[in-house]
């Protein structure tokens, strides 16, 4: 069997993963896929920047997926993330599981794609139809830039 | 392109508060000149001793290539324009020889910043925020300004920095250029070395990625560092560049694998902060 995450530079071809996924004792086959919205919190989203730490995200993948097949007796389970720039309506995350029966194949699904989103170090940036872009989860928690000048020390009383 | 650059330790001072040679006193086991000379070394293509025309024979500074200063009582800016007099197409490293805090990862962190167009580039001191004149690199333009500065009667370095069009920076280490005029400023020193000792730098590997790689401006940076865990490197690296995000949002990877922020870090360690993810 082929890896099963890996990260594609290209669109992602779901049928060619489904393939990899055939076993003749499955009688059950789920799947997720993300899109690329046209819209979030508010903003139109132009397009989408993928960014990844690979070495960290593949190792990290690889033990969700073994743990959606200890937890819920899968049989096969495979990911495919997008990396780079996405334009709206293009497949960013794959996830598909075959089992014997439906309802572990749907479970072990979700559980992938819950812990995949939470868990690799994938970061997304939006480009917005007004020209502004952000990076998704960190321009909140980040405090007002003042000054981009380097060296200036702006976290430097914290430890 | 820039100019090539050559290092000076400026060793005519008279160490009348010290009350004895600063360029002698003993740093880690050598010379406070032998240690100047050895953090110049690595960066420069010649390093000189500046000395005045009395200490030429001094068997400290005798086996060095010297550079003699030539305008007595003007104190360190005359060692300065005498390099540059001597070598007019070269970049100066200047360098104090009472600087025993000064570490390998300040200077590395000053030439990496080198901005050769302006007419030096120095750090801000910690303490009062005033340019540091004696570490610092003087591009070869700054020769005719500071000619002209001495010609209108004054001598101190760093007003000279602070008039002229000079690139300024913050220390990533505040206490590295805490110079040592008075017996017990040296022994502070001393002991501050003391504590250093038993945490010595290392040399450790940084990858950026998303908004931290914006915000450094680079992808990956391998640096010495005094930080004894990742907690104290992003706090170092936060100082150095304009991270907006707290440590408290961020995970840390050692070697391509979650990581404690409290983790002794170790030679040659490989680190990634971890802005918050989006996948999916």
């Amino acid at each position: 069997m082929s890896a099963p995450f890996h990260f594609v530079r290209t669109p992602i071809d779901a049928g060619l993963l489904r393939a990899t996924l055939a076993d003749p004792a499955c009688g059950g086959y789920a799947a997720f896929e993300g899109w690329v919205r046209d819209h979030n919190e508010g903003q139109r989203v132009r397009h989408l920047e993928y960014e990844a730490y690979e070495s960290l995200a593949v190792r990290e993948a690889e033990r969700i997926i073994a743990e959606a097949v200890a937890r819920f007796g899968v049989s096969h389970a495979a990911c495919a993330h997008r990396v780079g720039d996405l334009a709206v309506g293009e497949l960013a995350v794959w996830v598909g599981v075959s089992a014997p029966h439906r309802d572990e194949a749907f479970r072990a699904c979700r559980y992938i794609i819950d812990e995949i989103k939470h868990r690799l170090p994938i970061w997304k940036k939006e480009h917005y139809q007004n020209g502004d872009s952000g990076w998704v989860n960190c321009e909140r928690c980040a405090a007002p830039a003042h000054d981009h000048e380097p060296g200036h020390a702006r976290l430097a009383t914290r430890s | 392109m820039s100019a090539p650059l050559y290092g000076l330790v400026l060793t005519g001072g008279r160490s009348t508060r010290m009350g004895q040679d600063k360029a002698a006193l003993r740093v880690n086991g050598r010379t406070q000149l032998e240690h100047a000379l050895a953090l110049l070394a690595p960066h420069v293509a010649r390093a000189f001793v500046s000395v005045r025309a009395d200490q030429r024979a001094d068997p400290l500074r005798a086996g060095f290539e010297q550079i003699e200063d030539g305008r007595a009582g003007l104190g360190p800016i005359a060692g300065i324009l005498a390099a540059q007099e001597r070598y007019p197409d070269s970049a100066w490293l200047v360098l104090a020889c009472d600087l025993p805090l000064l570490d390998a990862a300040t200077l590395e962190f000053l030439l990496r910043a080198r901005a050769p167009e302006r007419l030096a580039t120095a750090y801000r001191s910690s303490h009062d925020h005033l340019p540091e004149p004696l570490c610092a690199v003087y591009e070869p333009a700054s020769h005719a300004a500071l000619a002209a500065y001495v010609a209108g009667g004054r001598n101190c370095p760093r007003k000279f920095l602070m008039g002229a069009d000079v690139h300024l920076l913050d220390e990533p280490n505040p206490r590295a250029l805490d110079n040592t005029n008075t017996p017990e400023e040296y022994a502070a020193a001393m002991s501050m070395m003391g504590e250093a000792a038993s945490a010595p730098s290392r040399r450790v590997t940084v990858q950026y990625f998303a908004l931290l790689r914006e915000q450094a401006g680079l992808g990956t940076e391998s640096l010495v560092t005094a930080a004894r865990t990742p907690r104290e490197l992003y706090a170092e690296l936060a100082h150095r560049y304009p991270f907006t995000l707290d440590p408290a949002v961020l995970r840390v990877a050692i070697n391509s694998e979650f990581g404690d922020w409290s983790a002794p870090l170790s030679d040659g360690d490989a680190i990634v902060f971890i802005p918050p993810v989006a996948g999916g």
